[in-house]
C-alpha cells in the first residue's frame, strides 16, 4: 500500500519534473531576476547597476499614458472581440449544418497560418493615406485619419484576437445540451428568454475563458499599438521594448514590468471572483 | 370518432417522415380527458415521436395534433398548454432546484408576482415531496430526487396535459416502482391527462388506463391493459407485452381442427375466427399447468427450474415442439414437491387460452 502510494508519487514527480524545470529556468528565474533589477539603478552605461531604491516605481507615472492605454484598451478590446465573437461561435455550435461544422470551425483558424505581423501590416495599409482614407478623398470627404488612433488598435485588436475568442465560446455552446432548450421551450419561454435564461448563462464559462484569455495577451500586445497605433497610441510592451532596446533603463523597464504583473494578478483574481459567483459554482477556470 | 371536447389529445391520420424515412405513419389516436395513456413499443418504434409531436418539438408530415380540441399545426412548443419530463430530465445545471421549478411560471405573460412564484413553486416541491430541497443545486440531488424535481417543474405551470418521455428508464428496480405508484397517484390528484413512453411493458400495463402498442412506426393496438395483455391483437403484441410460447399450427377448417406442429390435434379456440392455413399459435406460461399425467394434451422433459418465490419458472422441452416457458404457481404440482430437471412432465391448458394468428 505504502510502496505503490510511493510510486505513484515518483511517477507523478516524473511527469511534472520537465515541465517544472523548464518553467524555473525560463519563469521563475527571470522574474525574481526582474524583481530585483526594479530595485536597482541604471548604470551609467546602460543595463543594471546593484541598488536598493523605489525611485524606479517613483517613476512610474511618466509611463502612465501606457498604463492607462494598456488598462483601458486591453479589456475595451477584449469586450468588443466577445461583441464580434458571440454570434459567431453561437452560428457555429447552434445553427450551422452539422455536416458542415467541422470545416467552419477550421476556417476560424485559417488567419493563424499566416504569421499575425503580416496581417496587421495589411491593415496598416488598408488604413493608411493611400488606403481607405485615400478613398475617401475620392468621393470629396478629406482628411480622415485611421491610422495611429486608438480605433485602429481596436479593430487590430478584434481582427488579431477573434479566434482565440470565438473558440472558448464555441465549445462551452457545443457542449451545451438541446434538451435544455427543448424544456426551457416546453416550459413556455420564447426564443429570446430561452437565449437569456438558460443559453447565455450556461455558455458564460467560454466567455469569461475568453475575456481573461484575449485580456491577458492583450496587456502584453506589443505588435498592434506599434504597427497600428504608431508612437501615439502606446502599449506597455511598447514602453517596455523601448527601455530595454532603446535607452537601456533595465530597472525601470522591470519595475513597469513588475506592476503589470501585479496588475493582472490582481484583475485575474477580481474576475475570477467574479465568474464563481455568475456561475455559482467552482468549476470555471479561466486560464 | 370521439367529439373534440371530450379528448384532451387527438392524432389524426399524422405521419412524420425524415427525408425519405418514415418516423410514424397512419397514427391515428384520442386520448380522452384525465387519461393515463402508455405509448409502448422497442425502440424506433415511433413513440418518442408521437410525444414530441404533442410536446411541439417536432411537426407532421401529415395529418394534425390535437390539444384540447385545437389544432396543433405550426403551433411552438412554448405556447402548447402541455409540459414534459424528459428522459434524462434536462434539468437547468445553473439553476437550484427551486428556480427549476419555477423556471415556467417566470415565463408567464401577464407576469406572476415573485411572492406567488415562490409559493406555487414550493406548492409543487411539497407535492413531489421534495419540500426543504430547494435551495439545493441539481447535481447535489440524486437521481431519484432529480426525477421529482423534473416532475415538479412540469406540473407547475398546470398544463392539460402532462408528457413523460420514459421517466423511469434511469432509476433503479425498486425506485422505479414506487414512482410508478407515486406518477399512478399524482395523476389522480391532478386529474389531467398523462402521455407516458416507454419501452417497458411492466411499466405500461401497471400505470396506465389505455395502452398504445406501436411498431415500426405504426400503432397495432389500443386498448386497457387486460384486453393487450389478455387478447393481443397480433402476435408482435403478444411477444412484445409479457412472455409467450410460440407453437406453429396449422387451422382446416372443421370442429377439432387446430393441429400443433408435432400432430396433436385440439379443438379450435373462440378467438381462431376464420383463420385458415397456417398459423402461429400463442400460450401464455401462467396459463400452462405442469402436470403427472401421461395423458395429457402435451408431454415434455424439464430442462431448466428457476425458483422465483412465488412461482416457479420451468423450461420445458416439449415432444415435437421444442422449448416452452411455464410459470407454474409454486404449488401446483403438490405442496413443496417441485419438478426436478430432466422429470417427464404433463403440460395442461385450456384451449381457449390459445391465441391463433395467421402466419
Amino acid at each position: 500500500m505504502q510502496a505503490a502510494i510511493k510510486k505513484r508519487n515518483l511517477v507523478t514527480a516524473a511527469l511534472v519534473a520537465p515541465a517544472a524545470a523548464w518553467l524555473t529556468v525560463f519563469l521563475v528565474l527571470p522574474f525574481i531576476a526582474m524583481l530585483v533589477f526594479a530595485f536597482g539603478e541604471r548604470a551609467p552605461e546602460g543595463g543594471y547597476q546593484a541598488a536598493f531604491t523605489f525611485a524606479q516605481f517613483a517613476n512610474l507615472p511618466t509611463r502612465a499614458a501606457a498604463f492607462w492605454n494598456t488598462l483601458v484598451l486591453a479589456p475595451v478590446g477584449a469586450l468588443l472581440c466577445l461583441l464580434v465573437a458571440y454570434p459567431v461561435a453561437y452560428y457555429l455550435a447552434v445553427r450551422a449544418n452539422p455536416r458542415y461544422r467541422l470545416i467552419l470551425v477550421s476556417l476560424v483558424v485559417v488567419p493563424f497560418w499566416t504569421s499575425l505581423l503580416v496581417r496587421t501590416y495589411a491593415w496598416m495599409y488598408i488604413l493608411g493615406s493611400r488606403g481607405i482614407p485615400n478613398l475617401l478623398a475620392m468621393i470629396g470627404i478629406e482628411d480622415v485619419r485611421m491610422l495611429n488612433t486608438p480605433g485602429a488598435v481596436l479593430l487590430g485588436i478584434v481582427y488579431g484576437y477573434l479566434p482565440l475568442m470565438i473558440m472558448p465560446i464555441y465549445v462551452s455552446l457545443e457542449k451545451l445540451d438541446r434538451r435544455l432548450l427543448e424544456a426551457s421551450a416546453d416550459l413556455g419561454a420564447r426564443p429570446v428568454s430561452t437565449f437569456f435564461g438558460v443559453t447565455l448563462p450556461l455558455s458564460l464559462p467560454g466567455v469569461m475563458t475568453g475575456v481573461a484569455l484575449v485580456t491577458i495577451l492583450l496587456l502584453g500586445e506589443y505588435l498592434i499599438p506599434q504597427l497600428l497605433g504608431g508612437g501615439k497610441v502606446f502599449f506597455i510592451g511598447n514602453a517596455l521594448v523601448d527601455l530595454f532596446l532603446q535607452s537601456r533603463n533595465w530597472p525601470f523597464g522591470s519595475a513597469i514590468a513588475v506592476t503589470l504583473v501585479a496588475v493582472v494578478v490582481v484583475v485575474l483574481m477580481v474576475a475570477m471572483r467574479i465568474a464563481w459567483k455568475v456561475a455559482g459554482t467552482r468549476q470555471v477556470d479561466l486560464v | 370518432m370521439t367529439s373534440a371536447s371530450t379528448n384532451d389529445i387527438e392524432f389524426r391520420s399524422v405521419a412524420k417522415r425524415y427525408g425519405s424515412v418514415t418516423a410514424v405513419s397512419d397514427i391515428n389516436l384520442a386520448v380522452p380527458k384525465g387519461a393515463f395513456v402508455a405509448l409502448l413499443g422497442p425502440s424506433g418504434c415511433g413513440k418518442t415521436t408521437c410525444l414530441r409531436m404533442i410536446g411541439g418539438f417536432e411537426q407532421p408530415s401529415e395529418g394534425a395534433v390535437y390539444i384540447g380540441g385545437q389544432p396543433m399545426n405550426g403551433v411552438p412548443a412554448y405556447r402548447r398548454p402541455v409540459n414534459m419530463v424528459f428522459q434524462q430530465y434536462a434539468l437547468f445545471p445553473h439553476l437550484d432546484v427551486e428556480r427549476n421549478v419555477a423556471y415556467g411560471l417566470k415565463q408567464m405573460r401577464p407576469r406572476i408576482a415573485t411572492a406567488e412564484i415562490t409559493r406555487r413553486a414550493q406548492e409543487a416541491l411539497e407535492m413531489v415531496r421534495l419540500g426543504g430541497f430547494g435551495k439545493r443545486r441539481i447535481h447535489e440531488m440524486s437521481g431519484g430526487q432529480q426525477q421529482r424535481v423534473a416532475l415538479a417543474r412540469a406540473i407547475v405551470n398546470k398544463p392539460k396535459v402532462l408528457l413523460l418521455d420514459e421517466p423511469l428508464a434511469a432509476l433503479d428496480k425498486k425506485l422505479r416502482t414506487a414512482m410508478q405508484i407515486e406518477l399512478q397517484s399524482l395523476q389522480r390528484e391532478l386529474g389531467i391527462t398523462f402521455v407516458l413512453v416507454t419501452h417497458d411493458q411492466e411499466e405500461a400495463l401497471s400505470m396506465s388506463d389505455l395502452v398504445c402498442v406501436m411498431s415500426t412506426g405504426r400503432i397495432v393496438q389500443i386498448g386497457p391493459p387486460q384486453e393487450i395483455y389478455d387478447r393481443p391483437a397480433s402476435l408482435f403484441v403478444a411477444d412484445f407485452v409479457g412472455k409467450t410460447n410460440r407453437i406453429p399450427a396449422t387451422v382446416e377448417a372443421g370442429a377439432n381442427s387446430l393441429r400443433l406442429a408435432n400432430g396433436v390435434g385440439l379443438a379450435k379456440p373462440a378467438n381462431a375466427n376464420g383463420t385458415v392455413g397456417t398459423a402461429m399459435v400463442a400460450l401464455r406460461p401462467e396459463a400452462i399447468s405442469l402436470v403427472r399425467d401421461g395423458a395429457a394434451t402435451l408431454q415434455g422433459t424439464v430442462t431448466h427450474r428457476i425458483f422465483l418465490g412465488s412461482s416457479v419458472e420451468y423450461s420445458v422441452e416439449v415432444d415435437g415442439l421444442g422449448d416452452f416457458l411455464v410459470t407454474a404457481d409454486r404449488r401446483s404440482l403438490n405442496e413443496s414437491d417441485l419438478a426436478e430437471p430432466g422429470e417427464r412432465v404433463g403440460l395442461s391448458f385450456d384451449p381457449n387460452a390459445l391465441h391463433v394468428f395467421p402466419a
